[in-house]
């Protein structure tokens, strides 16, 4: 893993997700150690992020590494014209490594592809997010105990979720059985469940929310996006279908933990955040620790 | 004999070049821009909707002084993969080849994905063909699938 990008959640097998995960703990254990002091990070965000940046620059900084970089495309040359080719070919000369995130879908592959240093993808449009992967796999092995034989549900936005996708086909390699809860309009695209499939795992659609409460260890949430919809209509009749209250955990297994990639709307109410099963900000700080894993992996220091 | 004869006479025997038989009806304008034999020189004789036993209709082209590589050839297929591509010198049939395709395409496939990142810059695409039957082509950037539907050639 030493040296390599990572792209897709699919550039990882079975064994190297696990890895990153022993790591993730030991880091969570001792977050700051001096691993990293020799090490320029460049994080390239052409377009915002709060959690993915500052969780990285955070893994970064505490490890000892020197982050140089842009949170906005408007403030670098990207502004002037420049192709992303000559950005990565210039960063590049600067770094050990570069973070990036880009709107266009194919931007990380191809960055990996002309940058001499690894390029870790922190989110290339609609496609990958690969260590929002890692860190809910992380997280849903630290509520669980385990990874294989959960009961894990998926709520609300699972066409276009990018989250949703890369962690449903890493869940395929863990026994999981599926239980998909969207609109009509939203569902689970086929080459995503094609995956499911062809590992000869079990997969339950529904349209109500209610319908898996008192069955699923894990709750993935996610936003409902009005501009998803080419029917406004369509949407209202919708929206509210999909939204968590602490009402409706009444019911729910003691285990259950629920999770969001955040940021979050209205689809859970703030009741539910007191409440036991709520993980989803502890969740984002796990994901301190799966990144720090990373650079520490993939730089070679650990 | 008598039926050889006959079909001689619809699309005429060209000296040295190649013939591309068994093209779909449909398909036959597609192939001569795909070879960009819209703008040679050369001679070029297009059938259109000729009789076939195997397809009902279908096209040919002969394409005089001119010869294919088999990069050109596996384009042809992803439009016409019925497609049987001849080489003829001093009116002999030479090479006889059915076009095939292949398990990665490089450069002439545009990405059906609006924002992939091979359709803002100059990025040469890249294809792993997933499905050759049914043909699906999996962009090597962006992940997304192109059918055979939404197959634009560049």
């Amino acid at each position: 893993m030493k040296n390599r990008s990572l792209v897709s959640i699919n550039d990882y097998t079975k064994a190297e997700y696990l890895k990153i995960l022993d790591l993730a703990e030991e880091f969570e254990k001792n977050p700051k150690q001096n691993l990293l002091e020799k090490f320029v990070v460049a994080t390239l965000f052409f377009e915002p992020s709060t959690r993915t940046r500052l969780s990285f620059e955070s893994a970064a900084s505490q490890l000892g590494a020197k982050v140089i970089g842009f949170s906005d495309a408007t403030s670098s040359s990207v502004s002037k014209g420049e192709t992303l080719k000559d950005t990565i070919l210039t960063v590049a000369n600067y770094s050990d490594i570069i973070v990036m995130r880009h709107p266009k879908e194919g931007s990380a592959r191809f960055a990996s592809e002309v940058s001499k240093v690894p390029v870790i993808n922190a989110g290339d449009g609609g496609n990958q997010h690969p260590t929002q992967c890692l860190l809910d796999l992380y997280s849903i092995r630290k509520t669980q105990g385990k990874l294989d034989d959960l009961h894990i549900a998926f709520v609300g936005d699972l066409k276009y979720g990018r989250t949703v996708h890369s962690l449903v086909m890493a869940l395929c390699n863990f026994n999981t059985t599926f239980h998909l809860v969207s609109p009509v309009e939203l569902k689970l695209p086929s080459y995503v469940k094609m995956h499911i499939k062809k590992n000869n795992l079990n997969y339950f659609q529904y349209t109500e929310l209610p319908d898996i409460m008192e069955t699923a260890d894990i709750i993935y949430m996610t936003r409902i996006q009005r501009e998803r919809f080419s029917d406004p209509i369509e949407y209202e009749k919708v929206k509210n279908s999909y939204i968590l209250t602490a009402g409706m955990l009444t019911n729910c297994k003691p285990n259950m933990r629920i999770l969001h990639p955040l940021p979050r709307v209205n689809e859970i109410t703030e009741d539910v955040d007191s409440t036991e099963q709520a993980y989803y900000f502890t969740q984002a700080l796990n994901g301190v620790y799966v990144r720090q894993a990373l650079l520490a992996t993939i730089l070679g220091a650990k | 004999m008598e039926s050889n004869s006959r079909k001689e006479l619809v699309v005429s025997a060209i000296e040295n070049g190649t013939v591309i038989d068994h093209i779909p009806a449909k398909s036959v304008f597609r192939v001569v821009k795909m070879l960009k034999l819209d703008s040679t020189d050369g001679q070029v004789t297009i059938g259109f909707n000729l009789e076939s036993k195997k397809f009902g209709k279908k096209g040919i082209i002969k394409a005089s002084n001119q010869f294919f590589e088999n990069r050109d050839a596996n384009k042809i297929a992803l439009i016409a993969p019925s497609a049987t591509l001849i080489t003829i010198k001093n009116y002999e049939v030479v090479g006889k080849q059915q076009v095939e395709i292949p398990e990665t395409i490089e450069q002439f496939v545009k990405c059906v994905n609006p924002n992939c990142i091979t359709n803002s810059q100059q990025i040469t695409t890249r294809f792993l063909v997933i499905d050759k039957a049914d043909l699906k082509l999996q962009c090597h950037y962006c992940e997304k699938i192109t059918g055979k539907n939404n197959i634009e050639i560049l």
